[in-house]
């Protein structure tokens, strides 16, 4: 039986009356790569910190390979964490700060000094180990920061917003050596970040927090195609939300009756009828015409604004009941839709591109 | 920086200003120096010669060299522990959070603003109590009162400088609170710790009233320094005087130094990308 590395039973950590994480299950297994993403105050951080051992859980428990370890202090536990601050230590070199584990744990000289140098090479920094960290760019601390981590062996690495620090160049630099790095050791990653490209670029699974709880976890593409709640939708972003009772027409067409009309979606699901439902739609999937007549699903509003994103651009309409869309759009397709802002467009949409949220959980459960 | 922006006055007002504070402030203590060399019974400014004959005499005095044995012993010991304890105190409010934490650093940091005539007499009280009073141990004690809240103010503002991360980061990776104490707290403490050492042995070897009160038949410099200009003027008193001016400068001088250049290298760090 393989056991998961890492579970987290029926977590909670409440600070006073606040409750920072309540109730968290989630297993991690061997060498995979967990994103934990939310909005700040999610609890993602706390759960992380929990995780290291530096908070102590009001209830549940923490198991490391099926141990127990919720009473072990954090010295004595093998969780290291990247800071979102690095906290690399002054006053020792870059050789110093990656042996300071090592000597912590009585590693015999000759061993240490091995293991450092070999950590060093592979990260990139053998070249900087006798200088002072203070005198290192952000990238180069960066990996000190993985290698004083790294080189205790550790079963799982933990990191918290490591990226957060760096420019984006060096950030997106950074993700792809990172995610190199975790194939190659094979070693499980906890990565808590608040940005989207980050969790859906690099991990295996993502978790979404809001509030102190799961919201929803799954792969990158199951979350971005079929996000579970209007929370996570409006959390991965760039999708338009309807809501409406689940209906069928005499016609027999299956649809969600929205303050915009009957919007069609090809796959009702386990959904009953007069269940009222939220409808997302990607961004990418609506098309925006001048003239009405072009698809089944199709709603007249009004252009308010453009936000180039370069290959793309986002236009943002909004309906007569006051709904928000949002439409990516080529930069090639905007310059034939030749359309100002205030002017009426129509956005439609195919009705197998219309997701009903929390569907998914529905199916499952039956 | 706002060094571009004009200030109202000319800047001739503020050098003249500041050359005034500085002449009052030092003029007292540059004429004992002068004072200290001339060969004349009375200071007056026409100095028949200029001598260290009085330097001679306060070296020879076995009275006054007692009285330096007493207050550099109880400098020392004072500097020893109203260091620790104050680094102590410190670090528990730096590294915990408990209930009257406010309370107690208020407490703590309350003993210079009670006036010294109150202090000293209690302190007499007391010592008299517990059959301590009249020892070079009761000067210390009382020393240690007075010179701790300063010690625990210096390391507080180092200690504050000093990212939470660090201590936790280092246990983290299998350091145990004491090791992280050590290796991590105590480096970054390192120039707070020295200053806090300077600052109390100055305060200690200046005191006066305290150690005249408890003191008894144990006398420090001061107290032998005023129970000589007692009826006498004395020129042995410049010596004294410029002496212990030019080690307590040293001493706040140096304290000065280690922490100016804590806190510049911990600028620096904050800069480097």
């Amino acid at each position: 039986m393989t056991q998961p590395l890492l579970e987290l039973h029926n977590l909670n950590k409440s600070y006073g009356t606040f409750e920072a994480v309540k109730d968290i299950d989630l297993t991690v297994d061997t060498g995979e790569f967990l994103a934990i993403m939310g909005p700040s105050g999610c609890g993602k951080t706390t759960t992380l910190r929990m995780m290291a051992g530096l908070e102590e859980p009001t209830r549940g428990d923490i198991r490391l390979e099926g141990q127990q370890i919720n009473d072990l202090p954090v010295w004595q536990r093998e969780t290291p964490l990247v800071w979102q601050n690095l906290a690399l230590f002054p006053y020792m070199t870059v050789r110093e700060n990656v042996e300071f584990g090592l000597r912590m744990k009585k590693v015999p000289g000759p061993e240490r000094q091995q293991r450092c140098a070999e950590w060093l090479e592979r990260l990139g920094i053998a070249g900087f180990a006798d200088r002072n960290v203070a005198k290192l760019s952000g990238g180069q601390r960066q990996r000190v920061a993985l290698a004083r981590s790294l080189v205790l062996q550790p079963k799982v690495l933990l990191l918290d917003e490591p990226l957060s620090a760096l420019d984006a160049h060096m950030s997106i630099r950074m993700q792809g050596e990172l995610k190199r790095l975790q194939r190659e050791l094979g070693i499980t990653f906890v990565y808590v970040t608040h940005s989207h490209s980050e969790a859906f670029s690099l991990a295996d699974r993502v978790v979404i927090m809001n509030a102190g709880r799961i919201e929803q976890l799954g792969t990158p593409q199951d979350i971005f195609l079929r996000p579970k709640s209007r929370f996570v939708a409006q959390f991965v972003g760039g999708i338009s939300l309807f809501s409406g009772m689940l209906k069928t027409t005499r016609e027999g067409k299956v649809g969600i009756d929205s303050a915009d009309g009957l919007l069609q979606i090809a796959d009702p699901a386990s959904v009953q009828t007069g269940t009222k439902c939220d409808l997302a739609v990607r961004a990418d999937r609506i098309n925006v015409t001048t003239q009405p007549g072009w698809g089944t699903n199709e709603v007249p509003c009004t252009l308010m604004s453009e936000e180039f994103a370069g290959a793309v651009v986002n236009l943002h309409l909004e309906t007569a009941a006051g709904t928000g869309i949002v439409a990516q759009l080529q930069q090639r397709d905007l310059e034939r839709l030749s359309a100002r802002a205030g002017q009426q467009v129509y956005a439609s949409w195919h009705p197998e591109d219309g997701v009903l949220l929390g569907v998914t959980a529905l199916k499952a459960a039956a | 920086m706002n060094t571009h922006l004009k200030h109202a006055l000319p800047a001739w007002t503020w050098f003249a200003g500041l050359t005034l504070v500085f002449v009052i402030l030092y003029a007292p203590i540059l004429s004992a120096l002068v004072f200290s060399f001339s060969v004349d019974r009375f200071p007056s400014l026409d100095i028949t010669r200029f001598s260290t004959k009085w330097y001679a005499q306060v070296f020879a005095d076995a009275r006054m060299l007692e009285a330096l044995k007493n207050s550099l012993a109880i400098a020392l010991s004072t500097a020893l522990v109203a260091t620790t304890l104050g680094f102590a105190a410190a670090y528990a409010d730096f590294r915990f959070r408990f209930f009257g934490q406010r309370m107690v650093l208020a407490l703590a940091l309350l003993t210079p603003t009670v006036p010294i005539a109150v202090l000293s007499l209690a302190m007499l009280a007391f010592f008299s109590r517990i059959g301590l009073s009249g020892t070079v141990g009761s000067i210390i004690v009382a020393h240690v009162v007075v010179a701790t809240p300063f010690a625990m103010a210096i390391c507080r503002l180092r200690l504050e400088q000093l990212p939470r991360e660090f201590e936790t980061a280092a246990q983290n990776l299998g350091a145990t609170p004491g090791q992280a104490l050590r290796l991590i707290v105590l480096p970054h403490a390192a120039p707070a710790i020295g200053a806090a050492a300077l600052i109390a042995f100055a305060v200690s070897l200046d005191e006066y009233a305290i150690a005249w009160f408890v003191g008894g038949l144990e006398q420090t410099v001061p107290v032998t320094v005023l129970n000589t200009l007692q009826g006498q003027v004395d020129p042995t008193i410049h010596v004294i005087g410029t002496l212990a001016f030019a080690a307590t400068l040293s001493m706040v001088f140096a304290a000065q130094m280690l922490l100016l250049r804590s806190t510049k290298s911990h600028k620096n760090k904050e800069v480097s990308p």
